[in-house]
């Protein structure tokens, strides 16, 4: 189990959503130092919306956020890049880079005006390369990987930037079964043992009980906030999708299909 | 990314191709001189016939010069297009800055003539056609800005400049069909591109205005390569969208803008040698990139103007047309042999 530590990221009564349009409201919850922390819901509900507004590719309709007990409003872009790192659902727009390239790319937030790499940026990408199994890649192009190798190029690279928090949006989409549990294994090991604070939103709602330190269920109403054991005690899974489709087993852990 | 170390024995090669291409570029055109003559000449000799010395000097040293600053100039713009529209196909023909200058040529070209109703020839001397053209692509480039700062989305972008195009070329179209023979003729002529026209006072302005454009671009090189991830990743690493993308949009305006005014509109060199540079530097860092493609470009942009300038004779092919010659089947040879244009 991790080690629990200092305050990384604290949300307070946060509403998001688009200009008027209010996608979900009364967010709260506080993650602390190593944890990982899995984002569920149904499609729509906001998580994606949850995830861009802690990014800060949109502005937040009320409430606060606080990274490392500061407003992050606050922080200059250059501070944040330091704080945070993102791994979005979007490809990277130029796939012709290699995947040092692009892992390296991670730096840039420490690099000087021309982007030289100094002897501590190479060890970072290289331990970034080791943790991500992609020694054997490095000068592979990013078009010719498969879907889980470009997955694990792109938290390699989060990894690289060096930030206390890595948000992820839907990591494990379009992965078999293997590579979700690889990417989500790799993503325990980097929150435990480097110390991350890592939030990510998934689907597999199975796989994050027994991974996750802690989930946040977006339910449109009360959201949910706790260790899985917990959640699952007060049966907040049981509400998640409507009980004549699919119903929460609570000694697996797992959904089952109503005949 | 990696140093420009493992590159060093290509740039080495192509300073030697640029260094040959410029010799066999001054040492041909409609008089022929012998290539021991071009280079006494050139180490400051008086060759045997004495007007060999002003051809050379007053004539092929400023146009291979030139033809340097064209290349490289258009080249690099054509290279910051394409990361920063994230678009394979993007040049400087695309932010409307060449139909810019295009339509201010044409407006004072054939415009001037229609509207106050008699030709004034005198005052249509090669400087302010210049001046016609840059304002029109910066006036372009201008609105474009405008646009820029409204609209987030760079493909939306992409797509008015593209707009813009075709509402300044339609306007020359117009243009066009109301004026007369003659100044129609000046205007087509000043479509065919050339190198050769510059006064010593133009090519200084000309090499202050790209050396300026190639500035700009050297400081963005980081946030350039941040741009290959996206906009989104780019942000999260640090980088103001905003001033960086104003800033590559002004260099290639700049670089496009200032050389299309000069030498005309030029097609296919911003466009066709990004992806020619790409072959032998299979990298995405623009530390390498951008000398990369000047030099390339520059290279390129000789070797047309000396099969323009059609050896030993005294015509000279519309430089425009050459470099479509060349750029066009490149592009597609691109395409059909990796079926996909990558940047």
């Amino acid at each position: 189990m991790a080690k629990v530590g200092k305050n990384i990221l604290s949300i307070k009564d946060l509403t998001i959503g688009y200009n008027s349009k209010m996608v979900a409201e009364h967010i709260n919850f506080d993650l602390e130092t190593g944890m990982l922390c899995g984002v569920v819901g149904i499609n729509g509900i906001g998580k994606s919306t949850l995830l861009r507004t802690l990014g800060g590719f949109q502005p937040k309709l009320s409430g606060n956020i606080l990274l490392k007990e500061q407003n992050i409003e606050k922080y200059t872009s250059s501070n944040l890049s330091k704080e945070l790192s993102v791994v979005l659902t979007e490809q990277p727009a130029s796939k012709n880079l290699t995947v040092q390239e692009l892992i390296a790319l991670g730096r840039q937030p420490y690099t000087n005006w021309l982007g030289s790499l100094t002897k501590e940026d190479k060890q970072q990408i290289e331990d970034s390369l080791d943790a991500f199994l992609l020694k054997d890649l490095r000068h592979r192009k990013c078009h010719e990987l498969s879907d889980g190798q470009l997955q694990r190029v792109l938290v390699a690279r989060a990894m690289a930037q060096d930030t206390s928090l890595i948000l992820l949006d839907e990591p494990t989409t379009h992965l078999d079964l293997y590579h979700k549990v690889q990417i989500l294994k790799m993503l325990q090991e980097l929150s435990h043992e480097k110390q991350k604070t890592i939030l990510f939103t998934t689907h597999e709602i199975d796989l994050a009980i027994q991974l996750c330190d802690r989930i946040l269920i977006l339910d449109g109403k009360e959201h949910p906030f706790g260790n899985p054991c917990e959640l699952i005690e007060q049966k907040h899974f049981n509400r998640l999708f409507p009980s004549e489709m699919v119903q929460f087993d609570a000694k697996t852990g797992s959904f089952k299909v109503n005949k | 990314m990696q140093g420009a170390k493992t590159y060093r024995i290509s740039f080495v090669l192509l300073a030697l191709a640029l260094l040959c291409a410029w010799l066999l570029n001054i040492s041909s055109g409609s008089v022929s001189i012998p290539f021991a003559d071009v280079l006494s000449t050139l180490f400051g000799e008086t060759p045997e016939i004495a007007s060999w010395k002003y051809i050379i000097w007053d004539y092929r040293f400023p146009k291979a010069f030139t033809s340097i600053l064209v290349g490289a100039g258009l080249s690099l713009s054509g290279l910051l297009m394409q990361t920063l529209f994230r678009n394979p196909l993007a040049g400087p023909f695309v932010l409307g800055i060449s139909s810019g200058a295009s339509l201010g040529a044409a407006l004072l070209l054939m415009g001037a003539s229609l509207l106050t109703g008699y030709t004034s020839f005198a005052f249509l001397g090669d400087i302010s056609l210049a001046i016609a053209a840059s304002i029109g692509s910066f006036l372009v480039l201008l609105i474009v800005m405008i646009v820029a700062q409204r609209v987030k989305d760079t493909m939306a972008l992409l797509i008015i400049g593209l707009m813009f195009g075709s509402i300044t070329s339609a306007i020359v179209s117009v243009l066009a069909y109301f004026s007369k023979a003659e100044n129609l003729q000046r205007f087509i002529f000043w479509s065919f591109g050339s190198v050769g026209n510059l006064s010593t006072n133009q090519l200084i302005l000309l090499s202050g205005i790209v050396a300026l454009g190639v500035l700009l671009s050297v400081l963005s090189v980081k946030s350039l390569n941040a741009f290959l991830l996206g906009e989104n990743y780019a942000q999260s690493l640090g980088v103001s969208l905003q001033k960086s993308r104003l800033t590559t949009i002004v260099a290639t305006g700049l670089l496009a803008g200032g050389i299309t005014a000069f030498a005309g509109p030029i097609a296919f060199v911003g466009l066709a040698v990004p992806h020619l540079t790409r072959q032998i530097f299979d990298t995405m860092e623009h530390k390498v990139l951008i000398p990369a493609v000047m030099l390339y470009g520059a290279i390129l942009m000789l070797l047309c103007d000396t099969l323009a300038q059609l050896p030993n004779s005294a015509s000279v092919l519309p430089i425009n047309a050459i470099t479509s010659l060349v750029g066009a089947p490149v592009v597609i040879w691109l395409l059909v042999r990796k079926r996909k244009m990558m940047f």
